[in-house]
């Protein structure tokens, strides 16, 4: 097996006596689509930060491409890029003067060349001359896609990439994703809260609450953890209880529980299924 | 190692901003233009009314506004293309590419000296069509003093973005205070002498101070303050190691707060 391309050893970070992310080890395999998930306050963009090198954690180390984070920070970051839908290109430049700019950060060679097919790539290049700030917030999602994918980078961190598009948008753009990643084998830190996008695009999940790992597998091995049909159950069900289900923990036969779930679904008491499923504390007051 | 490369590439992003927003010239121009017809009309007035050996001399109050905006166009330099990043929301996008602090700081100075060459350029011309005020009269001594103000500008816009990044946006309106908090105790306008003696001794203390006085002391003798500008370039070297250093520790801070990311919030 090929050596990770992210390991982050048992970080921590604490805000005075708040513990945002709590002794957190998780690692990203090359090639492999890795999505980080939680409800609000999981400690999800506070970790993506650590790995980012925008935070430093309070314990722990982070090693990326086999390097100290701390460490080499510069060269670490040459070789990777981020997407958010909450940064903003400037505003008042257009599209080619955003990308050249930021092409030239990344010491990219032949950046009108890279610029053009990575335009292409994103069916938009017809918006290279427009001003960044007339773009919808579709057109915006994909250039900032295009500025993230300039240094062709080997990892490559998005932080809901696809919040506030239509799910036409939605569709195209996790369909850009999984292109650009058979086609150049990059590795992904992906978070969202739109789970049919985890489903789609991730090929394992970190599932996390409180700021420690819930569970962490395939979207398949999650949703047969907690016996949910959806991601978006298990989403909803740790949300309103807050259940602290461990690893590994012993699951119902996995079709009794599937077989459940749809006869749950079927009678539309969708929360029923949350008190129903395996790995629930008897006796809850959020089930009820 | 410094990579020129990503300097070239961030005075390049602030130069597409004024390709797209030509009236950010009026913010170049336009105030250093209005203090100049100000000032260069109080020095005729005040030219007419004056002894005949005062009034010859009283013309350094024009080379006081120039020098002056070379100061404050070099601090403002470096305060506002960190807010320029925070209005536009890509702070982020910046602290997550690979610049390392000196080039972030080498493309603000970088700008700066752009800024204050412009400005500075027209100013002179304006005042030497208007005001008969040659600039080029502080002959060689022009170079040295330009220098320091650029380096003085520089330490205060360091210090300045510093406790923005520590303070949060609210503290924005120190970008542009800086510079005047500073401006009575420079002796922009009057000898140090003038003042009172607590405030020499502040006064003293700011490398601005020698370089106004440099100034005035060439216009009326003709000779160069050699003691004065030693005076500036010593001083600049200590304002520039403490506002380099309180930077990159307010960075440090700022990663460890999470202060950077709090920008990308507002």
């Amino acid at each position: 097996m090929a050596a990770p391309i992210l390991v982050a050893d048992k970080i921590t970070k604490r805000f005075g006596d708040f513990t945002a992310v709590d002794s957190l080890s998780m690692s990203i395999q090359p090639g492999e689509i890795l999505g980080l998930l939680g409800v609000n306050g999981a400690g999800k963009t506070t970790a993506m930060n650590m790995l980012l090198g925008l935070l430093i954690p309070t314990e722990g180390s982070i090693q990326v491409f086999g390097k100290d984070l701390t460490k080499h920070r510069v060269e670490i970051l040459k070789q990777t890029n981020f997407c958010s839908a909450y940064t903003n290109l400037p505003s008042n430049l257009r599209v080619w003067q955003n990308l050249h700019v930021f092409a030239k950060l990344y010491g990219v060679k032949n950046w009108r060349q890279r610029m053009d097919e990575l335009l292409e790539l994103m069916e938009i290049p017809h918006l290279k001359d427009r001003v960044t700030g007339h773009l919808s917030a579709g057109e915006s999602t994909r250039l900032h896609l295009c500025k993230s994918l300039l240094n062709n980078p080997r990892l490559l961190m998005m932080d809901e990439p696809t919040a506030s598009l239509d799910p036409d948008m939605a569709d195209k753009v996790r369909k850009a994703i999984r292109h650009v990643q058979r086609e150049h084998g990059i590795s992904v830190l992906y978070t969202s809260h739109n789970m049919r996008d985890v489903e789609e695009v991730c090929d394992r999940v970190v599932f996390l609450h409180k700021g420690k790992i819930l569970t962490e597998g395939t979207p398949d091995d999650i949703k047969r953890h907690f016996a949910e049909e959806s991601l978006e159950n298990v989403f909803i069900r740790v949300a309103r209880s807050g259940d602290m289900v461990p690893m590994g923990a012993a699951v119902e036969d996995a079709e009794e529980a599937e077989a459940k779930a749809h006869a749950v679904a079927e009678t539309g008491a969708e929360a029923e299924a949350t008190t129903r499923a395996p790995g629930r504390k008897e006796g809850d007051a959020s089930s009820s | 190692m410094i990579n020129f490369g990503v300097i070239h590439a961030l005075v390049l992003r602030y130069l597409y901003l004024f390709t797209r927003t030509p009236i950010r010239l009026i913010e170049l121009l336009f105030w250093p233009i209005v203090q100049l017809l100000v000032w260069g009309y109080l020095t005729t007035y005040l030219q007419r009314n004056t002894d005949a050996e005062f009034s010859g001399f009283i013309t350094f109050l024009i080379g006081a506004v120039i020098f002056w905006d070379v100061l404050f166009r070099s601090q403002q330099a470096v305060a506002i293309y960190f807010l320029e990043d925070v209005w536009t929301r890509n702070v982020l996008n910046v602290f997550v590419a690979p610049i390392r602090t000196v080039e972030y700081l080498g493309a603000t100075f970088t700008v700066g000296i752009m800024r204050t060459a412009l400005t500075v350029t027209i100013l002179s011309l304006i005042s030497y069509g208007l005001y008969h005020f040659n600039i080029l009269s502080l002959h060689w001594a022009l170079f040295p003093f330009v220098f320091n103000l650029l380096l003085f500008g520089w330490s205060l816009g360091m210090i300045s973005t510093a406790l923005i990044v520590r303070w949060g946006p609210a503290a924005e309106t120190l970008a542009w205070a800086t510079p005047f908090l500073i401006q009575p105790f420079a002796c922009v306008f009057y000898p140090l002498s003038e003042l009172p003696a607590w405030m020499q001794w502040i006064s003293a203390s700011l490398p601005a101070t020698h370089v106004f006085e440099g100034m005035r002391a060439i216009l009326k003798t003709g000779e160069l303050p050699v003691t004065n500008l030693v005076w500036a370039f010593g001083l600049n070297a200590a304002y520039m190691a403490g506002a380099g250093w309180l930077f990159g520790h307010v960075l440090k801070v700022a990663r460890i707060k999470g202060l950077l990311t709090k920008f990308a919030s507002q």
